[in-house]
């Protein structure tokens, strides 16, 4: 038992100590959150940054007056005198962003007006534009149907649509957006950090066994106890790993999330100034933050504490239980480029549910496909962690935690037993049918 | 020290030791010989508890082979291996302590031997950034470090340069002096004579030959000299019932040589007491047999059909 302990810390601080370790733990979540904050920046700055100059022939007549120019874009008539080809030339020339806005005579029937400039008007202009211009149409058809505008403002249904479960407790609201979106993103998870640290233990077996080193080493503990240490060590440095990435991130989510208060605040006020610049009577102030504040408040139905722990348990379950089918593909072969041939039989399981938990068993997570696979030791790492934002009940994440664990005993012995063999076999390309003869090997 | 009963191990298509028995005395230094495929790797990883046997049993210091023994067992394999990207002080402390020795106690011995070895500078050094013989070296230190009553060497002078072999067998001939039972296992056979006191020769699977060294070279005279003398004009040749001359080398001016095999019945004395009256002797030695004749002409004696080397 001593010895399994030496393993296990060799293992773990040699990763662990490495500069790659360190710069992974810490520099993933700064990546993410910089990412997230430089979106931010840079929309925010975007609104400011946008400055242009659009000068308008109206030969409709219908608009003169009525478009006013906002935060961004100045609006300049144009005369008829000023109306020529040269004039019109020196306009779009002229420093900065510059546009030429021509309005048609038949504007009231053809809702066509035409945008001219040197280089393509940006999403956010356009659209500013054509705001404006919709406006000012509306309101004369408002007004030759004899509608007051205000009384139109005034009606603004808004349908909600709030889901509720029935439970054993009684109604409770349901987090499906949010839910769905936890869950993909623990299958993705899972998924690939089962692969990372399993062929992490594969390809340090494969080292030991091309470096010869595997023979000093069973001269002085058991093949077994080599193969656990390894595969312990490793998944503790996942481990490790992942809640140092929970911490680091709820950390600086909440500093950030400051700062995204007063870049949203931004926003809300460039929309406030654009809203009374379009010369809207009654500027319509939407509560503020709206698409994200349902977020949050799904967010916060959320259990986390259990998706936490039970992301930390399965991940470390399956990891096992993969990790010892990864342990024996490494002591079969002399190379990484011999694992082909056994890698995919192995990624086939978790393949499959990785794809199914998008479709399926998103949009059914209670059905019978969903059940079975969140059951199955092999496909329960994902499976489970999908259903479970969903809610699940305790007995079936008990039972699926008793199947893993099962399932990592029964293929750690399977693992061990051509463990044993295969690492003494230096220079022999290993088949399935050489691999069943290692596993009937006695002693 | 070591008592080996009996041992079989069967691979599926391959019979790796057939019902081999050994003994090796406490405190002698014991030469394991076969050629390659013989089985010799077999048994050392039995020997090892790497591997068990599927019949026959081991006594180590009277007692049946259990792992409470690997402590008191060093072993060389023939693969040499270390982590590379490990520093080798950390490395060193590993291993001794997956020996069994304390941090505290390993820590000690290791710069101890790295003392002894001049390895001193190499403690934060990796292996990856030593040369081959340097290597060697640390893996030797690696192999005794927890002082084992058994050193087990599988070809231990493959890769090392003539003066690291001198620095290696003198440290091996120290522990041997200091109470340490080794096992050789080597198809070189220099070295086997120099050091070994008993030797067991395998080949295909089988113990063909063992003994003490003097023992197995005495059985294997063939009562032939090699006498030199000054050139005479007269030609010595062979006499009927005295001796025959199977080979003559002639450097004029200088001496002559004949290696001659006296018949059965009569002595070296016999010869010269024929010789002196005819030539002017200058030189006599007797041809013994070297381990590695003895080993060439039983192996090749078995080999019915070409070595199939197997690595199982």
């Amino acid at each position: 038992m001593n010895k399994i302990l030496l393993i296990i810390k060799r293992e773990y601080l040699s990763r662990v100590k490495k500069r790659s370790f360190l710069l992974v733990t810490f520099l993933v979540p700064l990546v993410i959150i910089g990412i997230y904050a430089l979106t931010i920046y840079l929309t925010a700055r975007s609104f400011e940054n946008n400055k242009a100059t659009v000068h308008m022939i109206d030969q409709s007549g219908l608009f003169a007056g009525k478009i006013e120019s906002t935060k961004n874009i100045t609006f300049i008539p144009v005369t008829a005198a000023e109306n020529t080809t040269e004039e019109r030339n020196r306009m779009l020339e002229a420093e900065g962003k510059n546009f030429l806005l021509i309005i048609p005579s038949d504007m009231l029937t053809s809702s066509h007006a035409e945008l001219i400039s040197k280089e393509t008007a940006g999403f956010t202009i356009q659209s500013d534009i054509s705001r404006q211009l919709e406006n000012v149409l509306r309101n004369i058809a408002l007004a030759d149907a004899g509608i007051d505008r205000n009384t139109v403002e005034s009606i603004h249904p808004e349908v909600t649509l709030s889901a509720k479960e029935i439970t054993a407790e009684g109604e409770k609201d349901s987090s499906a957006g949010a839910a769905m979106g936890i869950a993909m993103s623990l299958s993705i998870v899972v998924y690939i950090c089962l692969f990372l640290y399993g062929s992490q233990v594969m390809r340090g077996i494969i080292e030991e066994k091309t470096s010869r080193i595997v023979e000093v080493i069973i001269s002085s503990v058991k093949p077994f106890q080599l193969m656990m240490g390894k595969i312990i060590g490793i998944g503790l440095v996942g481990l490790t790993q992942f809640i140092l990435w929970i911490v680091l991130s709820a950390t600086l989510m909440g500093i950030a999330s400051a700062g995204l208060v007063d870049g949203r605040d931004i926003r809300a006020q460039i929309e406030q100034q654009q809203a009374l610049a379009n010369g809207e009577v009654q500027p319509v102030i939407k509560p503020q933050m709206g698409m994200f504040g349902t977020v949050k408040q799904e967010l916060d139905k959320v259990d986390f504490q259990l998706i936490i722990a039970t992301f930390l348990l399965y991940f470390f379950g399956g990891y096992l239980l993969y990790s010892a089918l990864f342990a024996a593909v490494g002591s079969a072969v002399d190379s990484d480029t011999e694992t082909q041939q056994f890698m995919f039989p192995i990624m086939i399981p978790l393949l499959f549910t990785y794809i199914l938990s998008f479709g399926v068993l998103i949009n059914d997570p209670n059905g019978p496909l969903a059940f079975w696979l969140s059951m199955i030791p092999f496909t329960s790492p994902i499976a489970m962690l999908v259903r479970i934002p969903f809610g699940v009940p305790m007995w079936q994440i008990g039972l699926s935690l008793v199947l893993l664990i099962g399932g990592f005993i029964f293929t750690t012995w399977v693992a061990a037993r051509i463990y044993r063999v295969g690492i003494l076999m230096y220079g022999k390309k290993a088949s399935y049918k050489e691999l069943v003869k290692w596993f009937r090997y006695k002693g | 020290m070591l008592e080996i009963r009996n041992i079989v191990k069967q691979y599926t298509n391959h019979r790796a030791l057939d019902d081999v028995s050994i003994h090796v005395k406490k405190g002698s230094i014991f030469g394991l010989l076969g050629p390659n495929g013989a089985g010799k790797t077999s048994l050392i990883r039995i020997i090892n508890q790497i591997t068990a046997p599927d019949s026959g049993d081991i006594y180590f210091d009277g007692e049946r082979l259990s792992p409470s023994h690997i402590g008191r067992i060093g072993y060389l394999p023939e693969e040499r291996g270390l982590y590379k990207k490990m520093e080798i002080g950390e490395q060193m402390l590993y291993l001794a302590q997956l020996k069994g020795l304390s941090r505290k106690e390993a820590t000690e011995r290791i710069k101890h031997w790295f003392e002894k070895m001049e390895m001193q500078s190499w403690w934060h050094k990796k292996v990856e950034d030593l040369s081959k013989g340097m290597q060697q070296k640390v893996q030797f230190v690696a192999t005794v470090v927890h002082q084992p009553d058994l050193i087990i060497l599988d070809e231990p002078f493959s890769g090392f340069d003539p003066v690291n072999v001198n620095i290696i067998k003198e440290e091996i001939l120290s522990l041997n002096r200091s109470g340490a039972t080794l096992i050789f296992s080597t198809h070189r056979m220099e070295s086997v004579e120099e050091l070994c006191d008993s030797i067991v020769l395998i080949n295909k699977s089988k113990k063909i030959l063992d003994g003490k060294l003097s023992d197995i070279k005495n059985a294997y005279r063939t009562n032939t000299y090699r006498i030199e003398y000054l050139p005479s004009p007269e030609p010595v040749s062979s006499v009927d019932g005295l001796f025959t001359i199977s080979d003559t080398t002639h450097i004029p001016e200088e001496s002559i040589t004949l290696t001659v095999k006296i018949a059965q019945g009569k002595n070296i004395n016999d010869v010269l007491m024929y010789l002196i009256p005819r030539v002017h002797i200058h030189g006599l030695k007797e041809i013994i047999p070297s381990i590695h004749d003895i080993f060439v002409q039983q192996v090749t004696a078995q080999a019915t059909h070409p070595l199939i080397e197997t690595h199982e």
